[in-house]
């Protein structure tokens, strides 16, 4: 069934018959029920959001229109059928919801909550149009992939038979996940290599648990099992084990989803002194090793003045992880202002409620030490705006001979990675841009050496879950097609 | 979950282990490391592979007890696993025949030096050991040591074993007696400091494998990072050998001791449990 076939089913026509298009648009968008800001801001791994109650998840399912021309699936990446899963909501159709969600996406209840919809698919809703607040898809995208885990009655997509063709996977984060998915479904042999001890990528040992609980990762990890996935951790493709072992061992095909994994710092003066750290090492203290529950035996710093460098979600996830490791006084220090910030707008609106001061407009120049060599403080230089740039952002010049000089005890870097240099440097022939990120064919996700596939953040450098997600279920369909050719 | 085949004290706190590993048996070159983790809460550690065995798909380790997490391996028994072991990783050691070879160690360098005089002598070097410790109690791998070098001079800072004086008394010896090629050390920081100030009076090249702390060890993190000719590196994938002479070595000092507190605290807790 097409689109219009679709919204064409009696069902769906009763329903929008059911009530007036002004009525409909005229009820309020619903509040997401969150933990108090106080509260939250001293635990650790409590979820912000609690998620909408079916009766919160109906109500705002009303508001959608059931557009004959949804314009919010042109606003989303992997194109879910937005108006079908939620008028699933709307007539209490909650299995079926997350049914259609899965048709498209392998993570809906991950992007349902980490998807910057604002700029996706809820920034092409009609209600923006009418100057009305979007429907909320990605509250309402969570609300029936949760209802559906805790129902207990998750299906395990049903495959076909084994055809004994042995793919390989790089990387278990979103791209490598979706990929193992789609292959598994399509009968294939899918092994999935992971560098790090635990499965999910940045989903684990990145996103903190008060976003995105490792128990909804372990959901769709298990269910790739069920389907026959094997996992093999701690094997470094290019290091444990090449390329041409794995073709050697009859793997047909590879995809490369090692992701964006490689800090960058700024290279200023006093970036090495103690204290000072990336996102990445600070992060990965704390989600991926657990550092700071007093059981484990990784170390991590508690500052009581801590500062970050950045704008993004990186940024955002790690000051809020400051706060509640005990920050009292917690900055972000972006160049720019809060208008150009990548961050998801409600990690911003987090962040805020959560007393985590923004000093925009403001980068960091030079860091000073005492004599242990332990940061206490860094030199801001002061910026205004100037004119857009080449990406349309109005990029920050100094403003000569401002500056201010602000105490800190720790510092977490958060400006940007670069792609993991570790497949392009051990594959000979693979085409690689200046910015390390691997070349692709657009529509196939092939790369320059016919087996290897890649996708996610090894190939758009820094981006985003859902793009990443869908890059895998591209390379799958793909790589399928390019097998039996 | 690697599986530990035996086990065998060279003294009380330094254990050599073999481990089931047969990937990383086959990749591995000297001078490359593992990280591994033992237990849920364990910490991830580097450590040296000291040797591999192909045919029986196995590493060596050898390991001194440090701290919580160093300890916690030396503990473990054969038939018991290493909940996690990652590697090869870094640069393999460039091992050549350079002619006379300077290998200073003391301390925690002690065990990763084995595998480089090992290879380095089975390159044709001329291997001169210089085997540094406080007291005769704390020299270890000695008998291991002279097995694969040409000479072995021990120094003691009370001078309970070989020769009284630091590391560097024992090198300038050496280097005044004879014409050397490369001087290769591995040790605490403060240490390689002074070994790497000496050989610099003497332009003798030197080669240093710095022990920073790490996490991932994948240049992931950037907590291993150090300053070498004034551009910042990773030590577990641009090194861990650096050229001696280019390391600002005061700075590694000072981000080693970043956590020392916190480590004191946990291996309190586990000295009072
Ligand atoms: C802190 C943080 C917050 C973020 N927040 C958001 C958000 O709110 N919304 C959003 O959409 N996006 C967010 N992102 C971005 C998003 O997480 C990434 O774009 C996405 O995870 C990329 O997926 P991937 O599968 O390409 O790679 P990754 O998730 O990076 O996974 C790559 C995996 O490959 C492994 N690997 C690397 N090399 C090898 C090798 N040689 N052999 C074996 N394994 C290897 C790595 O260990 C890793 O596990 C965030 C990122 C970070 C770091
Ligand atoms: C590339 C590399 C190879 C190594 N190979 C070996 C090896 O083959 N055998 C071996 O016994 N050790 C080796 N080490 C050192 C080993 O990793 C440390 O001893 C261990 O991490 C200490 O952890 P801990 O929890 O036991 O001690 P901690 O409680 O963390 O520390 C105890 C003491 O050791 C110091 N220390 C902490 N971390 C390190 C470190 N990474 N290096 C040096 N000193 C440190 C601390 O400052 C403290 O004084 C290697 C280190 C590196 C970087
Ligand atoms: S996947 Fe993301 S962009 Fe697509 S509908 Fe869901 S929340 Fe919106
Ligand atoms: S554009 Fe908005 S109202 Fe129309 S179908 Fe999409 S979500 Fe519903
Ligand atoms: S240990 Fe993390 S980058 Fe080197």
């Amino acid at each position: 069934m097409n689109i219009a076939e679709e919204r064409a089913q009696a069902w769906r026509e009763e329903l929008r018959g059911s009530m007036k298009a002004k009525e409909r648009s005229s009820i309020e968008r619903v509040h997401m029920p969150e933990l108090d800001a106080t509260y939250r801001s001293h635990v650790r791994n409590e979820e912000v959001n609690l998620g909408l109650t079916p009766e919160q998840a109906v109500q705002e399912a009303k508001r959608c229109l059931d557009c004959a021309n949804p314009t919010c699936m042109e606003g989303c990446p992997v194109g879910i059928y937005i108006p079908k899963f939620i008028k699933n909501i709307e007539r209490g159709e909650f299995l079926q919801a997350a049914i259609t969600l899965k048709e498209t996406s392998a993570l809906p209840a991950v992007c349902g909550r980490v998807c910057p919809q604002e700029r996706q698919c809820e920034s092409k809703c009609i209600h923006l149009k009418m100057n009305k607040e979007s429907v909320a898809i990605g509250h309402l995208e969570r609300f029936a992939a949760d209802y559906e885990r805790i129902s207990g009655k998750i299906s395990v997509p049903v495959c076909a038979p084994h055809n004994g063709i042995k793919i390989a996977v790089v990387g278990s984060g979103p791209a490598g996940l979706a990929f193992a998915g789609d292959m598994a479904k399509l009968g294939y042999e899918v092994v999935v290599f992971e560098a790090l001890h635990e499965i999910g990528g940045v989903l684990k040992y990145g996103i903190p648990e008060f976003r995105l609980p490792n128990e909804i990762v372990d959901v769709e990890i298990h269910n790739l099992q069920a389907m026959g996935v094997h996992f093999i951790t701690n094997c470094i493709v290019g290091k444990t084990i090449s390329i041409q072992d794995l073709e050697d061992d009859g793997f047909k095909g590879v995809f490369v989803a090692s992701g964006a994994g490689l800090p960058r710092f700024m290279d200023i003066k006093g970036e090495n002194l103690v204290g000072i750290m990336s996102s990445n090492e600070y992060l990965t203290r704390v989600n991926l090793m657990d550092a700071a529950n007093p059981d484990s035996d990784t170390p991590v710093y508690k500052g009581k003045k801590v500062a970050v460098i950045g704008g993004g979600n990186t940024a955002m996830d790690s000051i809020r992880t400051a706060r509640r490791l005990g920050a009292e006084k917690a900055m972000i220090v972006y160049r720019r202002s809060e208008q150009e910030m990548p961050a998801r707008l409600e990690e911003v609106k987090h962040a805020k409620e959560e007393g985590i001061e923004f000093l925009t407009l403001h980068n960091p120049i030079e860091y000073l030490g005492n004599e242990q060599g332990r940061v206490t403080h860094m030199m801001l230089q002061v910026m205004e705006l100037g004119e857009p740039d080449a990406s349309g952002r109005r990029s920050p010049v100094e403003l000569p001979g401002v500056t201010k000089l602000v105490e800190v005890d720790e510092v977490v870097v958060s400006v940007g990675v670069s792609p993991n240099p570790l497949i392009p440097q051990s594959v000979k022939g693979l085409e690689v841009t200046k910015w390390g990120t691997v070349v692709v064919n657009q529509e196939t996700m092939q790369s320059a050496v016919p087996i290897i596939f890649a996708g996610g953040d090894i190939v758009r450098g820094g981006a985003t879950v859902i793009l990443a997600m869908g890059d895998g279920r591209k390379a799958a369909k793909a790589m399928d097609e390019w097998i039996r050719k | 979950m690697n599986k530990i085949i035996s086990k065998e004290y060279f003294s009380a706190n330094v254990v050599k282990f073999e481990v089931e590993a047969p990937l990383i048996a086959k990749a591995r070159k000297a001078g490359h490391f593992v990280i591994v983790r033992v237990g849920d809460k364990g910490e991830r550690i580097p450590l040296t592979i000291a040797d591999a065995d192909l045919q029986k798909g196995t590493i060596t380790l050898v390991i001194q007890k440090m701290g919580v997490s160093s300890s916690k391996v030396c503990a473990l028994e054969v038939g018991e696993y290493i909940t996690d072991m990652v590697g090869p990783l870094g640069k393999a050691t460039h091992i050549e025949n350079f002619g006379t070879v300077i290998c200073a160690c003391g301390g925690v360098g002690t065990a990763p030096m084995m595998p480089i005089v090992q290879a380095l002598k089975n390159a044709g070097n001329k291997v001169i050991t210089v085997l540094a410790a406080r007291n005769k109690d704390l020299i270890i791998l000695e008998e291991q040591m002279r097995n694969y070098s040409d000479e072995v001079i021990i120094m003691t800072d009370d001078g309970s074993s070989g020769n009284k004086g630091l590391v560097t008394t024992g090198v300038e010896t050496v280097i005044q007696r004879e014409k050397v090629d490369l001087c290769v050390t591995i040790g605490p920081a403060i240490m390689m400091k002074f070994v790497s100030k000496l050989t610099k009076q003497y332009e003798v090249p030197t080669l240093a494998s710095l022990n920073t702390i790490m996490v991932d060890g994948t240049g992931m993190c950037g907590a291993c990072r150090v300053s070498v000719g004034g551009k910042t590196k990773f030590v577990c994938v641009d090194g861990p050998e650096f050229d001696a002479h280019q390391v600002d070595f005061d700075e590694m000092l000072m981000r080693l001791g970043g956590y020392k507190e916190m480590e004191q605290e946990e291996m309190n807790k586990i000295i009072n449990n």
